[in-house]
């Protein structure tokens, strides 16, 4: 299909704040996207009306609980049964920091087999503890099974911000090495910190900000098309929002963010 | 004689007998109800009812002493001052209000009216600004304190119906490693203080999603038994979408939380100095955060806008209902109607008083016309905010209160806002202080490093990085520059996605000046905010000025506050930069005295194309670097002096004619591309700007000191290098531009005194060109960063 018939929902919940600039970064490649109140969806049920879903980033209800939990089983109990299908007609699903925590809690990642009904991982209070906003570097490990990735090449570095206080990511202590070799034999690591040069971070703070496991920064499911991550593309995705834009004569036009979203735009446009 | 008469009405009300009361009765009513108001406003009030043949009940007493708190009418400000001099008939008007007016500028749209100061931008768009204190609850409860202080400052945004873009949070705390066993009781160690505030202002704006962009930090004694937070909000709106326009027949409709018993006498608190039984009588005077609440606000309140659906809105904040109200009411020149069992109650068993003055966050009030009021409903249901209609404005100026079909108030609203003038004196007295006197040392490695690791110049990284001051996507140059977190003097925010144009912002404040001379303290921090904004390429500048203050009752401290809005008046006048909103917080004292005059000045500008804005950090070696404006022996309360143990009483002066040619000189330079760093030079002085622009970026720093610019006394190498002279900058000018920069600049003061170098170090030589500093930078970056001792 073309660009301007994709249809792009961006959710949100009370608390939710990062929706604008999400739905800009799409808008800027041409395709729809509209925000979409949680009630509102379920009052009209269509989520089939949208090709790629968005959970953005914010506290969704407070992050009272435990970050993203509220919101994960509302939409687990609502809306469970038309995401799985969603899942499996292979539209994607993005998640970002808030949005991660919620897919990590609805078990649709890293859904080894399907979607789980309780959570297989966490994403935990950062180690140091608080919250934290800073610029990291990610290096993109997956072999191009995902769907976010696709228009960046193996290895390639990228710039970007985070800005949250519970974003570890941990497997069950028990399961750790279980669950790694079944993430990596699945090809769903997609992102994790590291340095500028492209070595791995391997927990060293601050290239690895909140004390993930093995880095892990980003994941997607088996399938490639559901993809969450704890650091903010839509906050690198103009050359202005840089940290360092202005170290250059000229500000460039983009950051390293924007190639996630083309990745999925071009996704959505050549399968559907 | 009964004082009380409890009404037979099957809830709390009482009939207040001071009609009967003599003086010493009136006093100790308004002290028995928490009132806070004098002899005088008491016997007024008496006068009052004695007409009405009547007494008055207790809503009716609780509404006119919020009504009438020095938090919600300013008395100080508004009222008479008897100087030495003469009278003085307002302090706002006759400095602060009158820079605004006399300059006049078609871009200020609102000013001192409203809840924010408004001010043009582009394409029809205003930016609102809006600055508050929360000094008294944040040091009874640091968390709750300052968690409230900036989601009342976001309300008053949302006031003006304008979308929150960002926050700016100042803060003073006392000294971190304060002695435990010097604290008297009462008063909470600074370091829990700190904690607390800190986690309390980025709880809210970061759950809120608003980038908290620009602020301060300071450390001084006289902060210890009395706190300072500073929060403050910047809104973006359609000036077309402005409607402030309630007629009678709208219906009051309060939206948001729920009313409680937290935030009861907030004001009359605030009104008053903190004690050591200040944590068991005003703890209630807290309120209760939950920025979720406020962020759905935010959104139906920003539909209701767009939509053109309501006719009035403003905040709860200090006084609550009581004041909400009776300020729309009055301000349309109309009357009010409520019925106070309407109001969503978080707990049964509230008098009606409580519920009129209760100060329980995240609500706001609106005026909507009948015909409108359903679809304005509805638009708070589908956000789940509750939104209760509680009343209506009249016709005639009257205040009228039922519950339960009782009527519980009924009041002029004339009256209520015609409170008895008072009149204050002032007395002027300088402290009395000397110059120290002491040999020039010879190695000054050794102060710059431990400047730099002093805990106000030291690196506020710690603090910054819990604060999200990215969210929105819009921040374009950040507090924190590149990868080794350079100090950005200001912050600039690129708010609409059509245009390119900036919104720069940044603050002022020279606490350490106000203990020597509140003139040129209240000076300088005018010289200090602007020319922050000036550093980055910001022009076109808004103040706001935001004093803290000891008791105003006390002559000498009203004799030092005369003397800084009378230096808000001259400075702010001879920079043309009018002030469009303020607040002041008096009565900041604590068992351990008054906290240090204190003014913080925030400034607003804006920035042609976001393109254009200048960070701090050196950009490429081989570039000339210049010293811009005049340097003096004007080193009284500079952080130079500080480590040395004395206070000086040599204060940095503003010459307004000379600040105001080398603002508008570089500005034209930065325009013309000339300028790859540029950075203020405020505490610390010349060397830690330069330390600061080289531990920033991955290049060294060569300078000498022969060429400064300086007056005939500064003769020695140490006042160089440590004066806080204001309305100076240090710049980098790429090097093809040099004759380009020097041409623009040939009727300011300024030399080149340096050249950025490859090598990773500072070094800094003399007036005589002797050596006088080298320092690797990542020693000097390290001392920097580890000031605040991971506190």
């Amino acid at each position: 299909m073309k660009k301007d018939e994709v249809r792009v929902c961006i959710l949100r919940v009370g608390g939710t704040n990062c929706d604008a600039e999400t739905k800009r970064a799409f808008s800027d490649l041409g395709v729809n996207a509209e925000i979409v109140h949680f009630n509102q969806l379920l009052k009209k049920r269509n989520l089939f009306d949208y090709h790629g879903l968005v959970f953005p980033g914010g506290f969704s209800y407070g992050d009272y609980v435990r970050a993203g939990v509220i919101w994960a089983k509302s939409v687990a109990a609502k809306i469970g049964a038309d995401l799985e299908k969603f899942v499996e007609k292979e539209r994607p699903i993005l998640g970002i920091c808030n949005g991660f925590q919620v897919l990590i809690e609805a078990g649709l990642l890293p859904a080894f087999d399907g979607v789980s009904e309780y959570p297989e991982a966490a994403l935990a209070p950062n180690i140091p503890p608080g919250y934290n906003c800073r610029w990291v570097y990610l290096k993109r490990e997956n072999n191009g099974k995902c769907v976010f990735t696709r228009n960046m090449p193996k290895n390639r570095v990228i710039k970007i911000p985070v800005a949250h206080s519970e974003g570890r990511f941990l497997f069950p202590k028990e399961k750790e090495n279980e669950y790694l070799k079944r993430l990596c034999d699945n090809d769903q690591v997609v992102f994790q910190y590291c340095h500028s040069d492209g070595t791995l971070a391997v927990g060293e703070y601050p290239a690895n900000p909140n004390g993930a496991f093995n880095d892990i920064a980003g994941i997607c499911n088996p399938q490639g098309t559901v993809f969450g991550l704890m650091p903010h593309p839509e906050r690198a995705f103009y050359g202005w929002q840089l940290p360092d834009w202005t170290k250059k004569g000229t500000v460039p036009a983009f950051g390293d963010g924007k190639l996630i979203f083309e990745s999925v735009v071009e996704y959505i446009t050549k399968k559907f | 004689m009964n004082l009380y008469q409890k009404r037979k009405v099957p809830f709390e009300l009482f009939d207040v007998n001071i009609l009967k009361a003599n003086d010493a009765r009136l006093l100790e009513i308004s002290q028995t109800m928490g009132l806070a108001l004098n002899l005088n406003e008491m016997k007024t009030i008496k006068d009052y009812f004695s007409k009405l043949g009547r007494n008055p009940t207790d809503v009716e007493l609780q509404t006119l002493g919020q009504t009438w708190s020095e938090h919600c009418y300013h008395k100080t400000f508004k009222g008479t001052i008897v100087t030495e001099k003469g009278k003085i008939e307002s302090l706002f008007k006759t400095y602060i209000a009158k820079v605004t007016k006399e300059l006049n500028l078609s871009w200020c749209i609102s000013v001192f009216e409203d809840n924010a100061g408004i001010i043009e931008f582009d394409n029809g768009y205003g930016i609102a600004v809006k600055v508050e204190t929360h000094n008294h609850p944040s040091a009874i409860e640091p968390f709750g304190g300052a968690a409230t202080g900036v989601g009342g400052v976001i309300r008053d945004v949302l006031g003006v119906w304008a979308d929150p873009i960002a926050c700016m949070d100042v803060l003073g705390f006392g000294p971190l490693d304060y002695d435990y066993e010097r604290l008297p009781p009462g008063v909470k160690h600074p370091k829990y203080i700190f904690r607390g505030v800190v986690a309390g202002i980025g709880c809210y704006g970061n759950n809120m999603g608003i980038p908290t962009v620009n602020g301060a930090i300071y450390f001084d004694e006289s902060y210890t038994g009395n706190v300072i937070v500073y929060c403050g909000c910047v809104g973006l709106l359609p000036l077309d979408k402005f409607a402030k326009n309630v007629k009678p027949t709208n219906i009051i409709v309060l939206a948001g939380g729920k009313t409680g018993r937290d935030g009861i006498h907030g004001v009359t608190f605030a009104s008053a100095e903190l004690s050591e039984k200040s944590e068991e009588v005003s703890r209630p005077a807290v309120q209760i955060a939950n920025p979720i609440e406020e962020e759905k606000l935010k959104r139906v309140l920003i539909k209701i806008r767009d939509c053109g659906l309501g006719s009035g809105v403003t905040d709860l904040g200090g006084g609550g209902l009581s004041s909400a109200v009776g300020e729309m009411a009055h301000r349309f020149g109309l009357g009010a109607i409520v019925e106070l069992d309407k109001v969503p109650l978080k707990y049964s068993g509230l008098a009606p008083w409580e519920i009129y003055i209760s100060e329980s966050q995240e609500r706001m009030l609106l005026a909507v016309s009948e015909k409108n009021l359903r679809q304005v409903l509805a638009i708070f249901a589908e956000e789940d905010v509750e939104a209760t209609a509680i009343g209506k404005f009249t016709e005639n100026h009257q205040l009228k209160l039922t519950y339960q079909g009782v009527k519980v108030a009924q009041l002029d609203i004339d009256f209520m806002f015609q409170p008895p003038k008072i009149e204050k004196k002032a007395k002027h007295k300088k402290p009395t202080l000397s110059e120290p006197s002491f040999p020039e040392p010879k190695n000054l490695t050794t102060p710059l490093q431990k400047i730099l690791s002093s805990p106000n110049v030291a690196s506020k990284e710690q603090v910054i990085r819990t604060y999200d001051h990215e969210v929105k996507g819009n921040t374009t140059l950040k507090p924190l520059q590149s990868q080794h977190a350079g100090p950005n003097d200001a912050a600039v925010i690129k708010p609409l996605d059509n245009s390119w144009k900036g919104l720069v912002i940044s603050c002022g404040m020279t606490p350490a000046y106000g203990k020597i001379d509140s003139y040129w303290m209240a000076a300088s921090a005018i010289d200090e905010a602007v020319r922050n904004n000036i550093a980055v390429g910001g022009r076109r500048i808004a103040l706001l000025d935001n004093f803290t203050w000891g008791n105003p009752e006390k002559p000498e401290r009203l004799g030092a506050l005369v003397e800084a809005c009378r230096a808000c008046y001259e400075v702010a006048k001879g920079l043309e930069t009018p002030f469009i909103s303020g607040k002041d917080s008096l009565y900041n004292e604590s068992p351990l005295g008054p906290v240090t005059p204190t003014l913080l000045i925030t400034a607003v500008g804006i920035i042609p194309d976001v393109r254009k804005t200048v960070s701090m950090e050196l950009k490429t070696a081989g570039d000339p670097v210049y010293i811009l404006g005049q340097t003096g022996k004007e080193l009284g309360g500079s952080e130079y002096y500080r480590l040395l143990g004395f206070i000086g009483k040599t204060v940095p002066k503003v010459k307004t004619n000379l600040a105001k040619r080398t603002f508008e000189a570089l500005t034209g330079t930065i325009d013309s591309g000339l300028v790859r760093a540029c950075h203020d030079i405020s505490e610390g002085g010349l060397a830690v700007a330069a330390a600061e622009m080289a531990f920033s970026s991955d290049f060294g720093l060569e300078l000498c000191l022969k060429d400064v610019p300086r007056t005939n006394d500064v003769g020695r190498n140490d006042f160089v290098l440590f004066s806080e002279s204001n309305s100076r900058f240090l710049v980098e000018v790429s090097k093809q531009h040099r004759r380009r920069f020097e041409e623009l600049m040939k009727n300011c003061n300024y030399a080149q005194i340096g050249i950025v170098t490859d090598d990773p170090f500072l070094k800094i030589y003399g007036l005589n060109e002797e050596k006088l500093v080298s320092a690797e930078l990542a020693a000097l970056r390290k001392r920097w960063q580890s000031g605040l001792g991971g506190a």
